[in-house]
């Protein structure tokens, strides 16, 4: 994946975060996606979202794995250690790596081919264990590196650009997330940023595997009549449920328990998930509904976007595996070799 | 017996037993306490890949010389299997003794004329004995090591010890045990005469100690401050991990907090337990796995990214019998050319032999050196034989000033200092370049990739670019060769007496062949025939390794595959002529005999009739329908 140096006079925004950072901190090397690529809008609400947060660069690490999507690390935050891996392997790096350093932002970005062929069972078994990470998955339905050859995510009656037709089910992550103990799913469209930048700030604060699938159209491949993953198709049949908000722990909460539709979840750190839009019935809280509710609308051809659900006290890997809240990778030495009088007596255990 | 013709502390027996029934404690005890009594002495359990039901084999071998591996003649066998029961009359030498459960008549057609058969009714004397079924069939096995312990003149009081220390305060266990003993000890003593072989108290194992190679593994990983493991189970390899988790939780809980200081994490299969090595190395701690050969080969693709994106990472492979699914609960040394070039495209990785439980210890700690200091995988090359039977050796010791030794990784003051970080420049003179962690420095940061990329890190597709990225990793390989461990040479035989250094001949080995390759050499020494001994503990080779077989016109190169890999990979990474290798091969699956290597080499240069002797090839076969 060829880099290329922005111009220095891009015309970004001058404005300052917390930490004194402005939007262009946040910027990576120009994209070398095709041009109106769903994924380079998704880079630019990720870009929002760390600036929002006020994320220092440097403590974020960007994993992918291999494709058009797995590209994308390097089109933000320049500052921050990436690592473009092997194809469908990106959750097994992520895990390790949070293992050693549980103090970092990891950023895991992968695709439809990525996660739901070659890479199910790594994404599975990562949302399994509830890796503290932001897992998207830039789905656009089709292999772009490749030139256009259908996913594991295809509709049934999608067309490829050469008629082809998928017949097979697809598999889709948000069903897939749920039904295997997920702790947060959302999905969203490249082309919603005002949906989609609070649902990326919400996920980069929760504590475990936020899983967001973000439908992506790629226009050079699957962007024409016939396909269900199209810029035209998605914006037909989007409904968002569940329009959330992440109001920040400093900040005031006016409506805590809020008026009809109106649902709150507190983060760890203390921030607060405001959901509103959300329909009647529905309870981003309660797995059950979710799944009932994504069921029902998907059925009728109707794509429900949004946070669509939530559970700050699944325990994250380190909890399960009572690491110490020292990242590992700065415990001493010291305190990790036992030494050679405890070695001596444990020799006795061999005798 | 007359005691003048007693042979004392070098025999062999062997107890053929079915699995699952508990054997395995009374064997244990057994071999136990030969070794406190300061005997030398081997113990191979040649078991089958079931849970239940199956024949499995216990073999001891004790040697005042020290000569343990495996031997190939058995002086008693303990047949307590009727499914095995004609082979295994079969394999007692002639003159040797048989001990069988009398309470069933023995048939008549399975007598040997040569073989003295010493009937116990174990059976019998259990059901009268003991109330439960169960017990009735666990404590068969310690009523016939009773009587093992009358015939072969075991000390009493240290088997008694070691039942005490085993089940101290479960007084139950302890009784049915000692009733058990005794019931099989006062029977031997009432009906038979002492053996013509026995044992002796000796100090020769000082304070050596007991250990299997997978324990051994887990202590080095835990000693050379190893935080994050990733594994999936397989035989033979599984004991290395729930080692390192039991030494984990004794060891490296947070005394404040009672947290632990360290993840050790059960992936979905061999491919993720890698993949989370390599993120935890990358992230900058020590991280290891640990499995066996169907593993490797699952886990090929991430060991080239570790390769050329230059990540250090930290692979045990317990060998056991491929191709495929192959003989899971048997030995072989058939992994060193899938190791050494894991992965697709020019790749090539650090090995490390051990030889024995001791060197598991000692060369796991290096192998977190070596992965660190070259920013690359090192696989430790263990096996079954090494990694899951008990072995006598020296009790392993702990320097404190150990420092680990963790490569060309910059801190934030050094980033800070340089105008631009670049990955892959500014190597040093083993062609090792600096590297920076995540999380460290802003002005550190760079995108790790397995796609081509050129000396400043940056991806490329071009030719000069990425050849000059390869051909470092080339050279860097090479000089890694200074610091693998150096192989063990003997020249003893051939000098002796000449003051010369150097036969004709050697025989080069690795691995757990080294003992019975070693007493080869002394059965062969006895016979006038002085041959010179190296075993290799390290790849890439080093410069000793090749005048070593230079200085010899015929270098025999013992291992255990069918495709003499060791052999190809000399051919293939030394300027060694072809003509000054040869092989030996065995690789049934059991661990190596002298006997073998002995037979195998007079067959070789002619003294002996191939077709007739029982060559390496020879006693596979004889060996191999012992499959349960």
């Amino acid at each position: 994946m060829p880099s290329i140096s922005k111009p220095v006079a891009a015309p970004t925004g001058s404005q300052r975060n917390d930490i004194g950072l402005t939007l262009r901190d946040y910027e990576g090397a120009m994209s070398t996606l095709c041009a109106g690529c769903g994924h380079d809008s998704i880079t630019a609400a990720l870009i929002r979202s760390l600036w929002e947060l006020s994320i220092q660069p440097h403590r974020i690490a960007k994993m992918s794995g291999i494709g058009c999507s797995s590209k994308t690390p390097t089109y933000f935050a320049s500052g921050a250690h990436g690592f473009n891996s092997v194809h469908g392997r990106m959750p097994a790096v992520a895990t390790g790596a949070a293992a050693a350093n549980r103090g970092l932002h990891y950023i895991g970005i992968s695709g439809d081919g990525d996660s739901l062929s070659i890479g199910l069972g790594q994404m599975s078994h990562a949302i399994r264990r509830n890796v503290r990470m932001l897992y998207v998955i830039e789905n656009n339905g089709v292999y772009g590196l490749t030139k256009g050859q259908f996913s594991a995510s295809a509709d049934i009656g999608s067309k490829l650009k050469k008629g082809e037709t998928n017949q097979m089910a697809p598999i889709d992550p948000v069903f897939l997330g749920l039904c295997i103990g997920a702790s947060f799913v959302a999905r969203s469209f490249s082309g919603d940023k005002q949906q989609l930048v609070p649902i990326l700030k919400a996920a980069l604060k929760h504590r475990g595997l936020a899983l967001v699938d973000v439908i992506s159209p790629c226009v050079t491949f699957n962007d024409h009549e016939g396909s269900t993953k199209s810029y035209l198709y998605t914006r037909k049949h989007d409904k968002p449920v569940a329009q959330a908000d992440l109001v920040p722990p400093a900040e005031e909460i006016l409506a805590p328990i809020g008026p009809k539709g109106v649902t709150t979840i507190t983060m760890h750190d203390g921030s607060v998930v405001r959901f509103s839009a959300v329909p009647e019935g529905y309870d981003p809280r309660n797995r059950a509904v979710v799944l009932q509710y994504l069921q029902e609308r998907q059925t009728q051809g109707v794509i429900p976007t949004g946070l669509l659900y939530l559970d700050e006290s699944v325990p994250d890997m380190h909890e399960m595996n009572n690491t110490t809240d020292t990242p590992l990778v700065e415990v001493p030495f010291e305190s990790l070799c036992p030494g050679s009088g405890a070695l001596e007596k444990l020799m006795e255990d061999f005798r | 017996m007359p005691e003048a013709h007693s042979r004392v502390n070098d025999f062999a027996f062997k107890l053929a037993n079915v699995n699952g029934t508990g054997s395995a404690s009374a064997n244990g005890l057994l071999m136990q306490a030969i070794f406190r009594m300061g005997i030398p002495v081997s113990g191979k359990n040649l078991f089958p890949s079931n849970i239940q039901g199956l024949p499995t084999w216990y073999e001891i071998r004790v040697n005042k010389d020290g000569r343990t591996a495996r031997a190939l003649d058995y002086d008693l066998i303990v047949a307590m299997n009727a499914q095995t029961y004609a082979r295994d009359v079969e394999e007692v030498r002639s003159g040797g003794y048989l001990l069988f459960d009398s309470t069933w008549p023995l048939d008549k057609s399975l007598l040997r004329p040569d073989v003295v058969f010493l009937g116990v009714p174990f059976a019998q004397l259990c059901v009268e004995n003991f109330k439960e079924p169960r017990e009735r069939i666990l404590m068969k096995n310690i009523a016939y090591a009773g009587s093992l312990i009358a015939l072969l003149d075991i000390e009493m009081s240290v088997v008694e010890e070691l039942l005490q220390e085993t089940f101290g305060k479960k007084k139950a266990l302890l009784e049915s045990n000692h009733k058990a003993l005794k019931l099989g000890y006062d029977f031997a003593r009432q009906n038979f005469e002492l053996l013509p072989f026995r044992l002796q108290r000796m100090d020769a194992n000082g304070d050596k100690i007991l250990i299997d190679g997978n324990t051994a593994t887990a202590l080095g990983a835990l000693y050379a401050g190893c935080t994050v493991a990733a594994w999936y189970p397989i035989t033979p390899a599984t004991s290395v991990m729930e080692s390192f988790k039991s030494l984990c939780e004794r060891y490296r809980k947070d005394p404040k907090t009672g947290k632990n200081n360290f993840a050790i994490l059960q992936a979905e299969d061999e491919l993720a337990a890698i993949g989370m090595v390599i993120g935890a190395s990358w992230a900058g701690v020590r991280a290891f796995t640990s499995t066996a050969g169907p593993g490797v080969s699952l886990m090929n693709e991430f060991l080239g990214l570790a390769y050329y994106a230059e990540i250090p990472a930290v692979l045990v492979d317990v060998q056991r019998v491929g191709p495929s699914t192959g003989m899971p609960t048997r030995t072989q040394q058939a992994d060193l050319l899938s190791c050494a070039y894991a992965s697709h495209g020019d790749t090539k990785h650090i090995l490390l032999f051990p030889a024995n439980p001791a060197e598991c210890f000692e060369l796991a700690v290096a192998s977190f050196d070596l992965a660190e200091r070259f920013q690359t995988p090192v696989i430790l090359m263990s096996d079954l034989d090494i990694g899951m039977n008990d072995w006598v050796v020296p009790r392993l010791t702990w320097n404190d000033s150990y420092k680990p030794e963790r490569g060309r990784v910059l801190s934030a003051e050094q980033i800070e200092k340089l105008g631009h970080f670049h990955r892959y420049a500014d190597e040093d003179e083993y062609f090792v370049t600096p590297r920076t962690l995540p999380g460290v420095s802003p002005k550190g940061a760079y995108l790790t990739r397995g796609s081509g990329h050129n000396r400043l890190g940056g991806y490329t597709e071009l030719p000069e670019e990425y050849q000059a990225v390869v051909d470092r990793l080339a050279q860097k390989h090479r000089a890694a060769a200074q610091f693998v461990p150096a192989p063990v040479i003997d020249v003893s035989r051939s000098s002796r007496g000449k003051g010369k250094r150097g036969a004709p001949f050697s025989f080069v080995t690795l691995g757990g062949c080294d003992a019975a390759v070693r007493e080869a050499l002394d059965l062969l020494a006895e016979q006038g025939i002085l041959g010179d001994y190296m075993r290799i503990r390290g790849f890439p080779f080093g410069a000793e390794v090749e005048e070593f077989l230079n200085a010899h016109d015929v270098n025999y190169i013992i291992e255990q595959n069918r495709d003499h890999q060791l052999k190809s990979l000399i051919i293939l990474e030394t300027g060694i002529p072809k003509s000054k290798l040869e092989s030996l091969l065995y690789y049934g699956g059991f661990p190596m005999s002298a006997g073998l290597v002995v037979e195998g080499y007079l067959s070789a240069i002619g003294k002996q009739d191939g077709a007739g002797a029982r060559g390496l090839g020879g006693i596979h076969e004889a060996l191999s329908g012992a499959e349960g």
